[in-house]
């Protein structure tokens, strides 16, 4: 054996106590995260397909429901099933939290099955078919039948899809939901084209402010630099309580507008799409900004002045040349800002209306005012894929998913 | 981009003086908001325009001495506090481990640790309400210090791992044969070495509880409001002139996180050069 | 030195969880903000925790069943005493959200009017939605909820509670329907298509808001020229210095009634303030300074005459008004949830 390889095997011994070290410092965090990090989106995941109140409050109806061609209407079996689930149900207080998952599927299934359960057909009636129709006819109609039994549970696809606007019919087909209960789409739409906007506004006010900071001497630019620096670290909160003083109808910019006599009465500057766009475009615009500085600062001017030695116009060389060096900056720069856009809450929450909110509100308004947790739930999932897809782009253009942390 | 002073043609004159009133007019919308809010907070007038009647210091007065927010601020130091702690601590060992050389699965591990900064907030705070709920954690500052600690660890490891990534190993080697024990190794080579980095770390871990108010909506009981909880809601029902109060003490607040983090990133650039030197 | 870090670890983790552990809550009293919740807190929230020497923490709140769902079914019931409205109070009965009360613990049923009586809540105010404006901002006084739907007379915005409840019904009355057959109509498919329909026609200038104190901001600060407004709010402004008027024609009354969540740890303490509230001479010093109705039958007698002629019982007042049907929100009020989240974000 070789004195290298005696040396090499002794390193590789050596090393695996460092190995066992550097678990042992990484370990608490992982631990840390896998609890706070994980397990919480684990649940979200799992609340998005989870689907068991209907299985558990009527069982009997679902076990009776599963030989249903889903087109006729059940016969007198499930109707007595039906009967003695509700009865039991109630007893248990398991029948809310059903009537509510059915309710979610077919608007008004709340109102029927409460009222049904309030009038408990009596021992020894002929017909409970008969009875329970008699009590509200929607009982005839196959629709609700089918809701029952597509939340069989214990988990399904009924929120994942109603977040996208589809469900599934009582013979079991997945179709895109009536107009006017389809909303999702329009509002995953409108959050895409409002962060595209506000996108595009960035780059059109963020590129002439990064490309002349980065032409100027560093005694100027830093403090220019700063100016971008400050609002980027402060509170978000702080800024839009800023634009709100700003924008409001009493409020600064429409008192000097009218003191100029540009304005003759107040105009609505808050509370719409308009200003939604100026406190994002605010909020974000440094996140452009920044790293597009760094990444331009990293060019070097002498191609520029090779290409005009070579006898290039300024605008060409500027097109050939310069900006395919800086084209992944603000190509990154552009999924940064996109990114953490559609993920926005506070910002339209506080300074929008009722139209220009994005799909996080939506969100937000389904955990805790409406508490349909599965929808919140599915919203949710399809959201972050989206940020995953985003971010997959954008960790293959700059080679990390690292923020800018300036 | 200076192509020197020699005589430029006109229309490179205008492109650049076009660059200028650009480039004024974008810094001039960044920073205006903030300027406009902070003379506000001086009105004896409890409407917010100007011209400002006379000066006063009323607002701040209501800020520090109303019960609400100074429930709010203690709430707010408590949390920031103990969860830039927690994450500075657990965020520190960890770049330290995964710096060293050849840890497996170093770029999965890294990743994981950096994506709650990626995942858009209201997407943990959903799950985390619901994997909270029943634990009882929700409307606790047990819950809340968790979930901001969660959020700040992405910084941690950033600043941190970049530190450490012009931190020479052979220090350590060089401590380890001589013989020192590993926790004096640690106190004595390492944490000297990147406590810039770990303070920054902390400071911006800091700061981002502070500023975090997401978490705070969904997982805070009304014991646990904090200055940004509060804000959300003087901004949603009432814009009282204490918000400019709050506002401009905020401001002052991040201009100082901003210069210290500044101090120490340079002092870290004197430390590398004063290695490359050596 | 050398154990520094590790000690700082143990020492924050001990924290937290001591600062958790330590939460045996206090009395938390949910209500509706503004000028409403500082009648109440003058009335009897302040004095309750002053003279029972047991802090009492106070929140407010915008409404809606599922909030009290979430808290009740998460197990995590951080609120105990709640003011609701009508049909949240009928919803949240039926699915066993709040305790059932005894009433021999606040002072028996005969002391409170009957309809501030129900198995799981009692009264603890009565009020009016109305249509309110700023006089100097309007040329012609709005006189009913046609007028309010009128652009052409009354151009700009004007603002409404971000909801179905009390939104639709404005909308049928100014569509013509009579106030008695509202929620005949309503719970038509037609007619509720025939209130959307109706609104689709100001929808642009709605101001939505959230909770009762912002419409009253939204009066004062110009941003609208009359909203739908509940009556305490401003009776609350007006004395405080506004210039706004109120028109009771078509003013719709409803009780709001206090419940104990189910869970709630502080059970005795609610019910201790439950009856502490239903002393005749505090309710009516919270209506000399909020013009609502209360409970006890007693305390009507204990206000001024000026006062009492703001209240919403008030026979001036009364005579046009009409009264919030609880059930039949209790009946329709998801489903026309659902419609109006759809139809406001579209």
């Amino acid at each position: 054996m070789t004195e290298v390889h005696i040396l090499s095997r002794q390193l590789h011994r050596s090393n695996r106590p460092r190995h066992l070290a550097s678990f042992a410092l990484v370990l608490p965090l992982f631990a840390f995260l896998v609890f706070s990090y994980g397990f919480p989106i684990g649940t979200m995941l799992w609340q998005a397909v989870s689907d068991k109140e209907v299985g558990i409050a009527l069982p009997n109806t679902v076990a009776a429901l599963a030989s249903w061609d889903g087109k006729t209407l059940p016969d007198e079996k499930v109707f007595r099933a039906l009967a003695a689930d509700i009865k039991k149900a109630r007893a248990d207080e398991t029948l809310a939290p059903a009537a509510r998952r059915l309710n979610y599927d077919v608007s008004g299934f709340r109102e029927v099955l409460f009222r049904t359960a309030r009038r408990p057909p009596p021992a020894n009636t002929a017909s409970v078919k008969d009875y329970i129709i008699g009590i509200d006819s929607a009982w005839s109609n196959p629709n609700y039948w089918g809701a029952i039994r597509n939340a069989a549970g214990p988990a399904s696809l009924y929120y994942l899809l109603s977040a996208i606007d589809l469900r599934t019919n009582p013979v079991g087909s997945i179709i895109a939901k009536p107009n006017d209960s389809s909303i999702f789409i329009d509002i995953f739409v409108r959050t895409f084209e409002m962060s595209l906007i506000v996108t595009l506004i960035c780059v059109a006010l963020g590129f002439p402010v990064a490309y002349l900071l980065t032409s100027l001497p560093a005694r100027l630019a830093y403090p220019l630099l700063v100016l971008v620096l400050v609002p980027f670290w402060t509170s978000l909160l702080v800024r839009t309580a800023a634009w709100v003083v700003l924008l409001q109808n009493r409020g600064i910019v429409n008192h000097a507008l009218i003191d100029l006599h540009i304005l003759s009465e107040p105009t609505a500057l808050i509370y719409n799409r308009l200003g939604v766009y100026v406190a994002m475009t605010h909020i974000l615009l440094p996140y452009f900004i920044l790293p597009l500085y760094s990444v331009m600062k990293g060019i070097s001017p002498n191609y520029m002045r090779a290409a005009a030695s070579l006898g290039a116009r300024p605008i060409r060389a500027f097109i050939k040349v310069y900006l395919p060096q800086c084209a992944s900056g603000i190509t990154a720069g552009c999924l940064l800002v996109f990114t953490v856009a559609i993920g926005f809450y506070i910002t339209p929450a506080l300074v929008g209306g009722a139209a220009d909110q994005m799909i996080s509100y939506y969100i937000a308004f389904y955990t805790n005012t409406a508490a349909n947790w599965g929808l919140a739930c599915a919203l949710s999932v399809w959201l972050l894929l989206a940020t995953f897809v985003l971010y997959f782009l954008y960790g293959r253009l700059v080679g990390g998913v690292a923020g800018p942390v300036t | 981009m200076t192509f020197g002073h020699e005589h430029r043609p006109l229309s490179q004159r205008l492109t650049r003086l076009a660059l200028w009133v650009i480039t004024i007019l974008v810094l001039t919308y960044l920073i205006a908001p903030l300027l406009v809010i902070v003379p506000l907070s001086f009105s004896s007038s409890a409407f917010l325009n100007y011209p400002i009647p006379s000066f006063s210091l009323r607002w701040y007065e209501d800020f520090f001495s109303s019960p609400d927010w100074r429930l709010a601020i203690w709430n707010s130091l408590l949390v920031g506090s103990i969860s830039a702690l927690l994450a500075t601590s657990l965020g520190t060992l960890a770049a330290l481990g995964l710096n060293r050389a050849n840890f497996p699965f170093k770029r999965v591990v890294t990743a994981f640790f950096i994506s709650p900064l990626v995942v858009p907030v209201i997407i943990l705070a959903v799950g985390t309400y619901f994997f909270f709920a029943p634990l009882r954690l929700t409307g606790t500052y047990t819950g809340i210090i968790l979930a901001h600690t969660t959020l700040a660890i992405p910084f941690v490891i950033i600043t941190v791992g970049a530190t450490l990534s012009s931190f020479d190993e052979n220090l350590v080697r060089a401590a380890f044969s001589l013989g020192a024990h590993p926790v004096r190794v640690f106190f004595k080579v390492i944490l000297p070495l990147v406590l810039p980095g770990v303070v920054s770390g902390a400071v911006i871990a800091f700061a981002t509880s502070l500023d975090e108010v997401v978490m705070i909506l969904f997982l805070g009981g009304p014991e646990q409001n904090t200055i940004p909880r509060q804000m959300f809601n003087g901004i949603k029902y009432y814009l009282s002139p204490t918000i400019t109060a709050v506002a401009t003490v905020l401001i002052v607040v991040s201009i100082l996180i901003l210069g210290l983090v500044g101090l120490l990133r340079r002092h870290m650039q004197k430390l590398r050069a004063a290695d490359v030197e050596h | 030195m050398m154990s520094t870090l590790p000690r700082y670890i143990a020492l924050a983790a001990v924290a937290a969880f001591v600062t958790s552990a330590a939460s045996a809550r206090d009395l938390t009293v949910v209500s509706w903000g503004g000028a409403v919740q500082k009648a109440q807190s003058t009335a009897f929230l302040e004095p309750f925790a002053q003279e029972s020497k047991a802090p009492l923490r106070q929140a407010s709140w915008e409404g809606g069943i599922g909030i009290l769902r979430a808290k009740v079914q998460s197990g995590n019931a951080d609120w105990d005493v709640v003011e609701v409205e009508s049909d949240e109070l009928a919803i949240g009965c039926e699915e066993n959200l709040y305790e059932k009360l005894d009433w021999s613990k606040i002072g028996g049923k005969d002391i409170y009017f009957p309809q501030a009586v129900n198995p799981c809540g009692v009264g603890a105010l009565l009020y009016s939605f109305v249509l309110a404006y700023d006089p100097a901002k309007v040329k012609d006084a709005p006189k009913n909820w046609a007028d309010f739907y009128d652009l052409k007379k009354f151009p700009g915005k004007r603002a409404l509670r971000s909801g179905p409840k009390l939104t639709l019904e404005t909308a049928l009355m100014a569509d013509g329907v009579a106030p008695a057959d509202v929620y005949k109509v309503l719970g038509t498919e037609e007619g509720v298509n025939r209130a959307f329909k109706k609104l689709d026609t100001i929808k642009p200038n709605i101001i939505w808001w959230q909770t009762g104190q912002k419409p009253v901001e939204l009066l004062a600060s110009g941003e609208v020229a009359m909203t739908g407004v509940f009556n305490g709010r401003i009776t609350a402004a007006k004395k405080a210095g506004k210039v706004f008027n109120m028109v009771w024609n078509q003013s719709m009354f409803t009780w709001d009634s206090w419940v104990i969540l189910k869970g709630s740890p502080n059970v005795d303490a609610a019910y201790k303030l439950l009856n502490y509230m239903s002393d005749a001479s505090r309710q009516a010093k919270q209506m000399s300074m909020l013009a609502n109705g209360t409970s006890n039958k007693q305390s009507i007698a204990m206000v001024d005459a000026k006062d009492a002629a703001d209240l919403p019982s008030a026979p001036d007042n009364a005579a046009h008004a009409m009264e919030v049907s609880a059930q039949f929100w209790l009946d329709n009020f998801d489903k026309l949830s659902d419609r109006f989240t759809k139809w406001v974000a579209q």
